[in-house]
């Protein structure tokens, strides 16, 4: 069994020649759920980017043993979905129903059998009820259970959510909690929210300056890197 | 300005709508360039843009404010197909969702402003948008894609018969002329705030095209615009005009004149001719975009 | 009136909502001709006009006043014209034009409360206007609210850096802000676009959209379009040879 993720010495540089990745070296076996933790800018949505061919780099990318190039990028999107930060970008659609079956009609199904899929992965989600609305008028937390729909729809392998926590209000972030934790799918969480981290990941890697600096379970991270908001007490 | 239903006559409105619908269908494959349903997402998301662009106030004046109306702001940053096909999208959400201008006044609506405004918006930018006449370039492309869709607009509201005598006229010109200087300065500003944050942006003018097709074109523009609207107002109204404000013989000579002759011919042979006229002068707009998009 | 009122209005479940928009857009292309065309008897035509849409509306369960007023956004624009004529000596034009643009309104609104707009411009495709533009339409209208409310925001801030500035000064440095505001709302919405496309390359966009639904004409549609077609016709063949 090839591994899930297989990434090796992956350098990027943007346009105007910031280098975003430095030689990052990764690894997923199995699946588990990995917090992707690091500063704004050191690289963890641009790693992302790379996993399902939306950007190009030097070194290897892997998704499932496919090499990830514009010539496998189908293939591989199908393997791998990502979750946007913003789920208003994600949800383009007019109504929740045509954007769930976005992927599934884009793979050849037929739009009945894509619509089928779509309910499907909407039940998964707790979002049947939505099918008909237009996206605009749903909940942060509803879209982002809508945006998940969409990938699950696809039947992928692997999940990857950059920041998913952002906009969601308590109750709606415990309800990610468990949607995710229900999941059988490898998952990838780009995420600032230590918590919320805790509660989902069994381990994590620190991202700085485009590279991973190190791997562990998410205490010993946020231990050694003083990843966490905790008010410094006056002595 | 977006002409309601029930404005235009039959002759107008139709003939404007069998005008605007090639237009349309050429703007709309150019915009596509090849791409298919790629560009789909970056046009749709500007024309929000403008929807919402036109909520945020200038101040222009004690007390009054203007705001974007965008045709030209669109050519400079998209291109002028995909402005045009932009500004459609735009038009029709406001025919349809906010009763702003009528379903069969769409072709007359759209020609006015998604074809020939945007048009008379982009050809200064592309003519002079290089070297020292930039800024100005800029900011006549946005007055005149203002004055060409309102010049437009008036011209079929008159060969409709829609009385608009000519103090009226006046004022709503001068009001359209303020109107589309501050279109022009708002543009300019907006295009120099967006040079400043995001240059790339900006088209490229001119690229590798003839200058003499788009200063004929433009030409060809500006001399239809006028030339309807001349060519359209009421003898009556001219008359009235003359007789009520006292206007100067001399004004009075040279734009009644010509007319004279012009109309004896036109009114006789009903509203057939008219509109064949009108349809005419139009022809020369329509012209002008297949001349600029041949060279491409 | 918001839109959202219209969005939420077009959701109902009535008979006319569940007819194909196609045969709707045919019936107000119709409704719009008769209307539209017609130079007497513009008291009577307009009055059973009315009544036809006023019928429309009850039938289609939406709140009558709302939609009556919902349509005399027109007036303001039209009135400004009649006075015009009337005082040019031509009163009947200006009534004609108060009444037909009013009613055509009224149309409008009854097709657009009836039929989301989606679907509304899925039906227009057999007007022959290009795909292309249809879609970028709906596009337009998903992000419409998204981006004006992104703006406001934007006003907001703009307005409250420049408001202790005064006069002409403050003028200035206040149409700078705001096209400062539009400049990085520009921006913004551009790299939306460009967030958007990869969301949709992410789940293998192949270029082009695929409908996941077809629309159906069904015989009920077809019994629709005849009616009301027949009928708007009929009342203005009847009505003008009666006068």
């Amino acid at each position: 069994m090839p591994p899930l993720i297989l990434v090796n010495q992956l350098k990027f540089k943007y346009d105007d020649g910031t280098a975003a990745l430095n030689g990052v070296d990764f690894r997923l076996d199995r699946a588990e759920t990995v917090a992707l933790l690091g500063e704004n800018g050191s690289g963890k949505t641009t790693f992302a980017l790379h996993l399902n061919g939306l950007l190009t780099g030097e070194g290897t990318v892997e998704v499932c043993g496919i090499p990830v190039n514009a010539k496998n990028a189908v293939t591989v999107r199908r393997k791998i979905g990502l979750v946007f930060q913003d789920s208003e970008s994600q949800l383009f659609m007019p109504t929740v129903l045509e954007d769930v079956a976005f992927g599934p009609l884009n793979h050849g199904m037929s739009p009945a059998k894509a619509a089928e899929r779509a309910l499907m992965a909407l039940e998964q989600v707790g979002m049947a009820g939505a099918a008909g609305k237009a996206p605009y008028h749903l909940s942060a937390g509803q879209k982002k259970r809508v945006a998940i729909a969409g990938i699950l729809a696809m039947d992928p392998k692997i999940l990857v959510l950059d920041e998913p926590t952002t906009f969601l209000d308590p109750p709606a972030q415990r309800a990610l909690a468990q949607l995710l934790s229900s999941l059988p799918q490898a998952k990838l969480l780009i995420t600032h929210d230590i918590p919320f981290a805790r509660a989902t990941c069994t381990r994590a890697v620190f991202f700085k300056e485009g590279m991973i600096l190190q791997e562990g379970s998410i205490d010993e991270i946020t231990m050694l890197q003083d990843w966490e908001f905790r008010p410094r007490r006056a002595e | 300005m977006h002409i309601p239903d029930g404005f235009l006559s039959t002759p107008v409105w139709a003939a404007m709508d069998v005008a605007a619908a090639p237009a349309v269908g050429y703007v709309a494959r150019k915009a596509q360039q090849g791409f298919d349903d790629a560009k789909v997402p970056l046009l749709g998301v500007m024309g929000a843009f403008v929807f919402a662009a036109q909520m945020i106030n200038f101040p222009v004046g004690v007390g009054t404010s203007g705001h974007l109306v965008g045709g030209a702001l669109l050519a400079c940053t998209l291109g002028p197909a995909a402005a045009s096909v932009v500004m459609c999208a735009i038009l029709a959400i406001q025919a349809l969702v906010f009763q702003d201008g009528g379903i069969l006044a769409l072709g007359p609506n759209v020609f006015n402003m998604a074809i020939a405004g945007v048009l008379a918006g982009y050809l200064p930018y592309h003519l002079w948008g290089r070297g020292s006449g930039r800024r100005a370039a800029i900011f006549a492309g946005g007055a005149l894609s203002l004055m060409t869709s309102a010049i437009l607009a008036l011209a079929e509201l008159l060969i409709s018969g829609v009385r608009m005598p000519g103090p009226v006229l006046g004022v709503s010109l001068a009001l359209f002329a303020v109107s589309a200087l501050v279109e022009g300065a708002i543009t300019v500003a907006v295009v120099i705030a967006l040079e400043r944050i995001q240059p790339s942006l900006m088209r490229a003018p001119g690229a590798g095209r003839s200058p003499a097709f788009a200063a004929l074109a433009l030409v060809a523009v500006l001399l239809a615009a006028g030339g309807v609207v001349f060519a359209s107002t009421e003898p009556d109204g001219i008359e009235r005009l003359a007789m009520q404000t006292g206007i100067a013989s001399h004004a009075r000579t040279l734009i009644s004149t010509p007319l004279k002759d012009y109309q004896a011919a036109w009114l006789g042979s009903g509203w057939a001719a008219q509109a064949g006229a009108g349809l005419a002068g139009l022809g020369l707009v329509y012209g002008a975009c297949l001349m600029i998009g041949r060279k491409r | 009136m918001h839109h959202v009122t219209l969005d939420q209005w077009s959701r109902g479940a009535s008979a006319l909502h569940r007819r194909d928009p196609r045969a709707k857009i045919a019936a107000l292309i119709v409704f719009l001709v008769v209307l539209g065309t017609a130079h007497r008897d513009l008291g009577w035509l307009g009055s059973v006009l009315f009544l036809v849409l006023l019928a429309g509306i009850r039938t289609a369960r939406l709140p009558v006043r709302a939609a009556l007023a919902r349509a005399g956004v027109v007036l303001p624009f039209t009135a400004m014209f009649a006075i015009v004529s009337w005082l040019a000596g031509d009163p009947e034009r200006g009534i004609a034009l108060v009444m037909k643009a009013y009613l055509s309104a009224m149309a409008v609104l009854l097709l657009v409360s009836t039929t989301p707009l989606p679907l509304l411009l899925r039906g227009m495709e057999m007007t022959g206007a290009p795909r292309f533009l249809l879609m970028v339409t709906q596009f337009l209208y998903r992000y419409l609210f998204v981006i004006s409310e992104e703006a406001q925001h934007m006003s907001k801030a703009a307005a409250a850096r420049c408001a202790t500035v005064r006069g002409l000064a403050g003028n200035g440095a206040r149409f700078r802000a705001a096209a400062g505001a539009l400049a990085v709302l520009f921006a913004r919405s551009y790299g939306r676009a460009e967030e958007i496309h990869r969301a949709m390359l992410a789940r293998g966009f192949p270029g082009y959209f695929r409908p996941l639904s077809a629309l159906r004409f069904t015989g009920v549609d077809v019994i629709f379009l005849m009616l009301s077609g027949l009928t708007l016709v009929f009342i203005r063949i009847i009505i003008e040879r009666a006068a």
